[in-house]
């Protein structure tokens, strides 16, 4: 074999190996996907969301707090700016987690790249990819999302379907799957930062006044949800801006 | 068109546009701290709003509800990985629930 063959072979085995290292690496991902997506659809299901167009949904969207937020809207007929805002609200960690990724990616990386890794941004492959070394090779991405898309929305539409057939107490324990992975997201941190934990405490606390006081409770889910955040958030931010280390 | 697939197309646009916006615009980091703070801020509000009082009224009862909120937090705070937290939530319902209903 001559230099030149070899090399050639080399860089096809790498893409390929590297392929193959973000799906041996996203199977436990994939699998939590898939159990979280699960009760996603049954909340689909209850805002009357079909198994094809949930499928859909969560193939495009890959966003577990951003979806859940999304059929909310759908269940509560919100109008489309309550649908943008809410959702927005809900995935606004990506501004955060997309300015940090792009640090990853060599100026070499092809735009194509930055955009279809970008619109598949999650937590849990993000926190994958900035464990790698050096910049990020695009193969192995979207080696991961070979196994985490299918996770993600085969899930979904099964929620979607058996959800029906399911009996109620298997829906009724399965409904709180999903909620168990916003609180994977926000609670860790609360451990070691008081002023977050402080943020997190007055959310739960004003969100349950708005639920069941007489007058803020008949305002509508969107409202309160967005209402809440910004006001909340800003409040946080005004009185406790973050140190920059921490940012 | 219909509202809901009006609703969608929107919903992934605007999941799109927050996740590939910093990542192919933005090459210098934001300077404001209070922006910067209050984008830090946001996710967790948006989140907490979204579980709670949510996840307690999401179970046929609220008291398992209840039980796999704490059992939720109780587990995040030691760090339990998500697919652990959310069978153990799942469990806590689905037990409280064969004793309560």
């Amino acid at each position: 074999m001559s230099e030149m063959e070899m090399k050639t072979d080399q860089t096809e085995i790498s893409t390929l190996e590297l392929i193959q290292t973000g799906q041996k690496d996203a199977i436990p991902v994939a699998l939590g996907y898939f159990a979280v997506s699960f009760a996603l659809g049954i909340a689909m299901r209850n805002a009357g969301i079909g198994p094809i167009t949930g499928f859909i949904i969560s193939a495009l969207n890959m966003a577990s707090a951003g979806e859940y937020a999304g059929t909310t809207m759908i269940a509560a007929h919100a109008t489309l700016i309550e649908t943008g805002l809410m959702v927005l609200a809900a995935n606004a960690r990506y501004l955060l987690m997309s300015t940090a990724f792009s640090q990853k990616f060599s100026e070499t990386t092809k735009m194509v790249h930055r955009i279809i890794i970008g619109c598949m941004l999650t937590d849990e492959m993000f926190a994958l990819a900035i464990r790698r070394k050096g910049y990020l090779e695009p193969p192995y991405y979207y080696g991961m999302l070979t196994l985490t898309i299918p996770g993600w929305a085969t899930g979904t539409m099964l929620g979607i379907l058996f959800g029906t057939l399911l009996p109620s107490r298997i829906v009724s324990a399965l409904s709180v799957a999903l909620f168990a992975m916003f609180l994977a997201v926000i609670i860790p941190p609360c451990r070691t930062n008081s002023v977050l934990r402080m943020v997190v405490l007055a959310s739960f606390g004003l969100s349950l006044l708005f639920t069941k006081a007489p007058v803020l409770r008949d305002l509508s889910e969107g409202v309160r949800m967005i209402g809440l955040t910004i006001v909340i958030a800003a409040i946080a931010a005004a009185l406790r801006p973050v140190r920059e280390e921490d940012l | 068109m219909s509202h809901m697939i009006l609703q969608i197309i929107v919903m992934t646009l605007v999941t799109y546009a927050v996740r590939i916006i910093p990542l192919t615009l933005i090459r210098k980091p934001i300077k404001s701290r209070f922006i910067r703070s209050f984008l830090y801020y946001v996710p967790y509000v948006s989140l907490a709003v979204m579980t709670f009082p949510t996840m307690i009224y999401a179970t046929n009862s609220i008291w398992s509800g209840l039980l796999a909120f704490v059992t939720g937090v109780m587990l995040t705070w030691y760090n339990a990985s998500l697919p652990k937290t959310a069978v153990a939530c799942c469990m806590v319902v689905l037990i409280s629930e064969f004793i309560l209903i």
